[in-house]
C-alpha cells in the first residue's frame, strides 16, 4: 500500500501508489500504532483538487514510506490526531495551508498564520486561545516581544496560583514564506535561503536542502565532501549544545557554567569560522559538496580547537551536574514521561532525553555517517536534567566524531557540478540537526523545476513537548524548561 | 568552591582586551573589494547573488544586501570580487554601504560613521538597547547575545541590552519585518522613551535581504522611520557590532 524508499533517494512520482484516503487511514493508524513516525503530511494543489502525501519513517529499517490521496477542495476526513497524537501539528497545517478540515481535531487552530494560507480571514489577533475558568485561574500572558535576545512567538499560560495549569504556544510571528521563495526561484538553488530557515541550525538545513536537490538531480557527492559536511554539522552541534548549556546555567544564577560554556561556544564557532568563513558554518554546504576544503594545518587546527574546548566543557560539566544546588532546580522539573514523548512525536534530543532512541544519523545515515558510527544516546526521566545531562554527551561523541572525521578525511574532489532536477520525482531528505530530525521534501513538476518543496524543522514536533512539559510546574520555572528544549521560532514558522 | 575557582583558572584570561584593536581571522567574510570598474561579458557573480546585491555598471556590492554567502568570488573569473576580513562594516547612511572599485577599508571607515555632537552627549557614556527580532533567524539574536559574553563584553564600554523597551535609548532591529510582527515592532518603537535611536542590525534589517520580494514580509516601518546607524553582515560579527555603536557613540 505505501512505497518504499530510502533517505534521500528519488522516487518517480508515478510510483507512489495512490489511495482513496479511507482505505489509506487505517493503514497510518496502524503503522504509527507500530512506531512509525510522521515526517510529513501536506497537501499539493492539483486542478480542482488537493493531493495529500503522507511520509512516515520506519526507524527499524531505516526506510521510507510514501503514499498519496486526491481530496476535493474544500473536503474533509475523519482526523488522524485523535488516534495518532503525532499528527496533531501536521493536520492543522494541512488544514491551514489548504482547507482541508480534519473532522474531531481537538485543537484545529492555524500553527503560523502562513501569508498563502487558505483563509485569510483568520488573523493572530484573533487566535483562539484555550480558556480555564475558576476563582484562583489566571491567565498570563507573555510576548511576542521576549526579555532576552530572541525570536519572537505568544505565550499564554493558565496558572492556578503559581502552578502552570496548561500553556498555549502560539508561534506565527516569524513566517517569511520560505516555501514560497523557494519555488519562485524556479530551477535555480537557493542554498542561502536553506542556511536561513533557522540561523541557528544553518549546517542542518543547507545539508538536507543541498541532499535533497542532488537526490533529485541525481549529483553524486565525493566522500571528501560528504566528511566535511559531516564536520561542519557535528561543530554546529557542539556549539549549539554548549551555548545551551551556558543559557541553562544562567537560568539558574550557575555563573561559572554561564562563562566557561559561552566562552568555550566561542572556541568551537570560530573553529567552523576557520573552515568556511562564518561561524555560524554559512557558505559551507553547497548542491554538489563543499565550497571549502579542510587542508591538512587547518585539520589540525580543527582537532586542537575542539580538544582544548572539551578539556574545559568536561571540567566544568563534571563539576556542575554533581552540584547539590544545580541539580536541585534541574531534577524533576520540565518532566515529559517516555510515552508521552514517544505518543506526541517528539524527536532529537528532546525525545531521546525521556528515552525514545531515535536519531537520523544512526537510523538512516547517509554520506559520511554511512562510514563513521553513531551511537545512539538516551536518558531516562525526560526532565530538565536529562535534557541539559544528554547535551553534555552529545557533546562529547560530536566532539571525537569531528576528531575522527578530521584525522581520517578521504581524498576527491570538494565541489562536483550539480545536474538539472529530474522531472516529476519526489524525495525525502532527513538530517539529524542539533534539535533533531529535520526534513526536506522535494517534488519536482513535469518541466523539471521544484514544484513543492515541504520543510519540517524538528521545532514543529517539539513545541508541543515543551506544552506538556511545563504543565504542573511553578511558572518561574518556564524559562529553564523553555532554554532545556530550546525550540526555534521561524523553522517552525518558516 | 575552590574545584570551582580552580576550573577559572583553567579558563585563563578570555577576555578581548582591546575591541578596538581586535581582528577577526582572516578566513573571515567581510568588507567586498572590487578589482574593476565594469563587469566583462563572462562576468556571471550577479546572476547568482540570491539578494541581488551585485550591480554591472558600475561594477558594485551592496553590503546591506549581501549575504556574505561568498559564492560571487567562486563565479568571478576573473577576481573582480574579493572579500576582506575587514569587519567594520557598521554605517549611518545606506548608500555608504555600496562598495564600489577602489574602495578600501581605511577610506570606508573614515567616512562610514559620523559621531553626532548630541549622540554623544546623550548616550556617550550610557546606552540600554531593546532588541526586536521581526522575522531574524536567530543569527544575528545570537550573535547580540555574544556580543555581552566574556569574550567581547560590550558592558565594559556602557552599551547593554535592556529588558524593556520602556528602559531603552533605542531598539536593535533584526530581521526582514515580517507581516504578523509588523504591529509588534511598532508598538515596541511606540513604548521606547525620546530620545531613542534606531540601529538595523544584519542584512534582512537593512534591506529584506533574501526575502525582500516575499508576500509575507512588510517593511513599511522603515519608510515612517529614519535608521541611524546600519550594521551589515549574516549574520553580524560581535566586533562588527561593538565597533559600529562605539563609533557612533564616539568611544
Amino acid at each position: 500500500m505505501f512505497k518504499t524508499i530510502r533517505n534521500q533517494k528519488a522516487v518517480a512520482l508515478k510510483e507512489i501508489p495512490e489511495l482513496p484516503f479511507q482505505q489509506l487511514r487505517p493503514e497510518i493508524l496502524a503503522l504509527c500504532g507500530s512506531g512509525k513516525r510522521v515526517v510529513g503530511f501536506f497537501g499539493v494543489k492539483e486542478e480542482n483538487a488537493i493531493r495529500v502525501y503522507t511520509v512516515l519513517a520506519d526507524d527499524d529499517e531505516a526506510s521510507i514510506l510514501l503514499a498519496s490521496s486526491v481530496f476535493d477542495a474544500g473536503a474533509s476526513y475523519p482526523c488522524l490526531t485523535q488516534e495518532a497524537l503525532q499528527f496533531a501539528a501536521f493536520e492543522r497545517e494541512l488544514w491551514e495551508e489548504t482547507g482541508l478540515i480534519p473532522e474531531g481535531h481537538p485543537w484545529l487552530k492555524p500553527v503560523r498564520y502562513g501569508h498563502d494560507r487558505h483563509d485569510r480571514a483568520q488573523t493572530m489577533e484573533s487566535y483562539p486561545f484555550y480558556k480555564m475558568k475558576g476563582e484562583q485561574v489566571h491567565e498570563v500572558a507573555v510576548g511576542p516581544v521576549h526579555a532576552g535576545i530572541i525570536e519572537p512567538g505568544h505565550f499564554r499560560f493558565m496558572c492556578a496560583g503559581e502552578k502552570i495549569e496548561h500553556l498555549e504556544i502560539q508561534p506565527g510571528y516569524q513566517h517569511r514564506g520560505v516555501e514560497a521563495l523557494f519555488l519562485k526561484a524556479g530551477k535555480t538553488y537557493m542554498p542561502q535561503l536553506a542556511e536561513s530557515i533557522a540561523g541557528d541550525t544553518t549546517v542542518g538545513h543547507s545539508m538536507a536542502y543541498c541532499s535533497l536537490v542532488e537526490s533529485l538531480s541525481g549529483t553524486m557527492v565525493s566522500r571528501r565532501a560528504n566528511v566535511i559536511r559531516a564536520i561542519g554539522l557535528e561543530l554546529e552541534r557542539a556549539a549549539v549544545h554548549t551555548g545551551d548549556l551556558a543559557a541553562i546555567s544562567n537560568d539558574i544564577a550557575y555563573l561559572p557554567g554561564n562563562s566557561v560554556f559561552g566562552d568555550n561556544r566561542t572556541t568551537i564557532i570560530n573553529t567552523s569560522l576557520l573552515i568556511c568563513g562564518s561561524r555560524f558554518g554559512r557558505g559551507l554546504i553547497r548542491p554538489g559538496g563543499a565550497a571549502f576544503d579542510i587542508g591538512p594545518d587547518t585539520a589540525k587546527q580543527v582537532v586542537r580547537n575542539v580538544d582544548r574546548a572539551f578539556s574545559r566543557i568536561e571540567e566544568m560539566c563534571e563539576k556542575m551536574f554533581t552540584s547539590a544546588s544545580v541539580l536541585s532546580r534541574l531534577q524533576h522539573t520540565g518532566t515529559v514521561t517516555h510515552e508521552t514523548a514517544a505518543r506526541a512525536g517528539l524527536t532529537g534530543l528532546a525525545a531521546r532525553a525521556s528515552g525514545v532512541k531515535i536519531d537520523v544519523r544512526a537510523d538512516h545515515p547517509t554520506g559520511a555517517y554511512n562510514n563513521f558510527t553513531v551511537r545512539k544516546q538516551t536518558m531516562a526521566d525526560g526532565d530538565v536534567f536529562a535534557r541539559a545531562y544528554l547535551r553534555y554527551m552529545e557533546i562529547r561523541q560530536a566532539v571525537s566524531l569531528v576528531k575522527e572525521m578530521a584525522d581520517n578525511l578521504p581524498h576527491g574532489p570538494l565541489l562536483e557540478k550539480t545536474q538539472q532536477l529530474l522531472p516529476s520525482m519526489m524525495a525525502v531528505s532527513m538530517v539529524e540537526g542539533w534539535r533533531g530530525g529535520i526534513a526536506h521534501i522535494g517534488i519536482t513538476g513535469a518541466d523539471g523545476a521544484m514544484k513543492r518543496i515541504k520543510i519540517k524543522d524538528p521545532s514543529f514536533n517539539n513545541w508541543i513537548g515543551l506544552a506538556l512539559a511545563v504543565r504542573n510546574n511553578g511558572i518561574s520555572d518556564f524559562p529553564l524548561c523553555n532554554k532545556s528544549f530550546d525550540l526555534s521560532y521561524c523553522g517552525n514558522d518558516l | 568552591m575552590l574545584d570551582v575557582l580552580k576550573i577559572r583558572l583553567h579558563q585563563g584570561r578570555r577576555y578581548i582586551p582591546d575591541l578596538k584593536k581586535a581582528a577577526v581571522s582572516p578566513m573571515f567574510r567581510g568588507m567586498p573589494e572590487i578589482t574593476a570598474d565594469k563587469a566583462g561579458d563572462d562576468f556571471t557573480a550577479d546572476k547568482i547573488c540570491p539578494s541581488g546585491a551585485i550591480t554591472r555598471e558600475p561594477l558594485s556590492i551592496d553590503m546591506g544586501k549581501c549575504h556574505f554567502c561568498g559564492d560571487c568570488v567562486r563565479a568571478c573569473k576573473n577576481n573582480e570580487i574579493k572579500f576582506t576580513n575587514f569587519h567594520k562594516l557598521s554605517s549611518d547612511s545606506g548608500e555608504k554601504l555600496v562598495i564600489k572599485a577602489g574602495m578600501t577599508p581605511e577610506a570606508f571607515e573614515k567616512d562610514a560613521v559620523f559621531c553626532r555632537t548630541e549622540i554623544k552627549k546623550t548616550f556617550g557614556r550610557s546606552l540600554k538597547l531593546r532588541q526586536v527580532s521581526a522575522g531574524g533567524c536567530n543569527g544575528c539574536e545570537m550573535e547580540l547575545n555574544a556580543c555581552s559574553n566574556v569574550n567581547f563584553d560590550m558592558g565594559r564600554y556602557g552599551i547593554d541590552f535592556a529588558a524593556s523597551p520602556r528602559h531603552a535609548d533605542g531598539l536593535v532591529i533584526t530581521g526582514p519585518v515580517t507581516e504578523n510582527m509588523a504591529y509588534a515592532l511598532e508598538d515596541t518603537y511606540r513604548a521606547t522613551p525620546e530620545p531613542k535611536i534606531i540601529i538595523a542590525a544584519g542584512t534582512c534589517a537593512i534591506s529584506g535581504g533574501m526575502f525582500a520580494g516575499s508576500p509575507a514580509i512588510d517593511r513599511k516601518f522603515f519608510e515612517k522611520h529614519k535608521v541611524d546607524l546600519y550594521i551589515p553582515g549574516c549574520p553580524i560579527h560581535p566586533l562588527t557590532f561593538i565597533s559600529g555603536v562605539m563609533k557612533f557613540l564616539g568611544i
